[in-house]
């Protein structure tokens, strides 16, 4: 009798979690392929402003990054609220941008070195005048390739809020 | 005794280890925004005898303090909208008001007389204040670019028309990497020929201190 009697009992049978490590992995694999370790430990707030007419950088020329922004929350107190420049890891002044682009060429092959584009990543909310200096400065060391980074949306309506 | 089967692991708890290695991953991950407008500096050069350029070529714009857009072209002064900016640049530059050897054959626009000769004379000058908000600058910019590209879309579809693709796709394309070499050499050749057509004449002042 009670070999009829198990099937009786049913109910759902409870799902099989086997493939949870699958999936999982799968997604794991995924993050670890698309994860750019940050290059720079950001001091700055940056906000990037949005653009639609992008073009994509290209990462076979070797890039230099200058950030932009006032300083982030943690460093108001002991900088102000007044727009920096960040290059590498430090705070850094526009006299400081001709001696970062020499570093920076002095690390390349020589053959690039025409080829160095300059990335300015600059906060939405930050003035024209600091933006200008660098610029100037960028022109005086013969820096002339740029890329103003920016995210991908629509110009127009970001400018306005 | 009969030989025993080796007693099988617990797998139970992988799951939670790929868990904890998922997390990490996904806090950590900073997807790559690199992509912006590219941009070429003047380099400082002495410029002793500065030349000639009719002021109906020069399609003004100053970025004041307050964010304004103030506009000079056409021999008129005006505030203008962002949102209005793009078309406004496109007419100025398409306007083809040229005549004789200045005339310009791929111009579509309304042969103003006050306003540009052709595409080659065509200037774009862009002013700001130091106080003018980077996100404004880069919105100006950006429709500086659209009103080019608008044109150069136009003129490509018009010169290759079998490759079915705008200016800035075929761009895209190019810059791809996966876009075999041999279609990325054609590819240059023909975007260079619509740079040559329409190139963009743009000149940015020294910002104003004050």
């Amino acid at each position: 009798m009670s070999k009829f009697k198990k099937k009786q009992d049913g109910g759902l049978p409870p799902i099989s979690t086997a493939s949870l490590p699958d999936i999982v992995f799968m997604l794991l694999f995924f993050f670890m392929v698309a994860t750019v370790i940050k290059e720079d430990n950001l001091l700055i707030e940056n906000k990037l402003p949005s653009a639609d007419q992008v073009e994509k950088l290209d990462k076979k020329n070797p890039v230099s990054y200058i950030y932009i922004g006032k300083p982030s929350a943690n460093y108001i107190d002991k900088y102000g609220s007044e727009a920096r420049i960040q290059l590498n890891d430090k705070y850094a002044g526009v006299e400081d941008i001709a001696p970062f682009i020499a570093a920076e060429r002095a690390a390349l092959r020589e053959e690039l070195l025409p080829k160095l584009t300059i990335a300015l990543k600059v906060d939405r909310e930050a003035n024209m005048g600091l933006v200008s200096d660098v610029k100037q400065e960028l022109r005086k060391v013969n820096a002339l390739k740029i890329n103003y980074t920016t995210r991908k949306g629509d110009a127009v309506a970001n400018a306005q809020n | 005794m009969a030989k025993r089967s080796a007693p099988e692991v617990n797998a139970g708890s992988m799951a939670d280890i790929a868990f904890l290695l998922l997390i990490f991953f996904l806090v950590t991950t900073d997807i790559a925004t690199d992509s912006g407008l590219n941009r070429k500096l003047p380099p400082i050069v002495d410029i002793t005898d500065p030349p000639k350029i009719k002021e109906r070529n020069i399609f003004q714009i100053n970025v004041n303090r307050t964010n304004q857009i103030f506009l000079k072209s056409d021999g008129e002064e005006r505030l203008i909208n962002l949102g209005d900016l793009r078309a406004a640049a496109v007419k100025f530059l398409d306007n083809g008001g040229g005549t004789g050897d200045d005339a310009c054959k791929r111009c579509q626009g309304g042969q103003n007389p006050k306003s540009s000769d052709n595409f080659d004379k065509a200037i774009i000058s862009l002013s700001n204040d130091r106080l003018t908000k980077y996100k404004t600058y880069i919105a100006v910019q950006n429709e500086i670019i659209a009103a080019y590209n608008t044109l150069r879309d136009r003129e490509f579809k018009r010169e290759f028309p079998a490759l079915q693709m705008s200016y800035v796709e075929a761009n895209d394309r190019y810059l791809d990497p996966q876009t075999p070499q041999a279609e990325q050499d054609r590819l240059k050749d023909q975007l260079e020929t619509i740079k040559i057509l329409i190139p963009q004449k743009f000149s940015e002042a020294e910002t104003k201190s004050n």
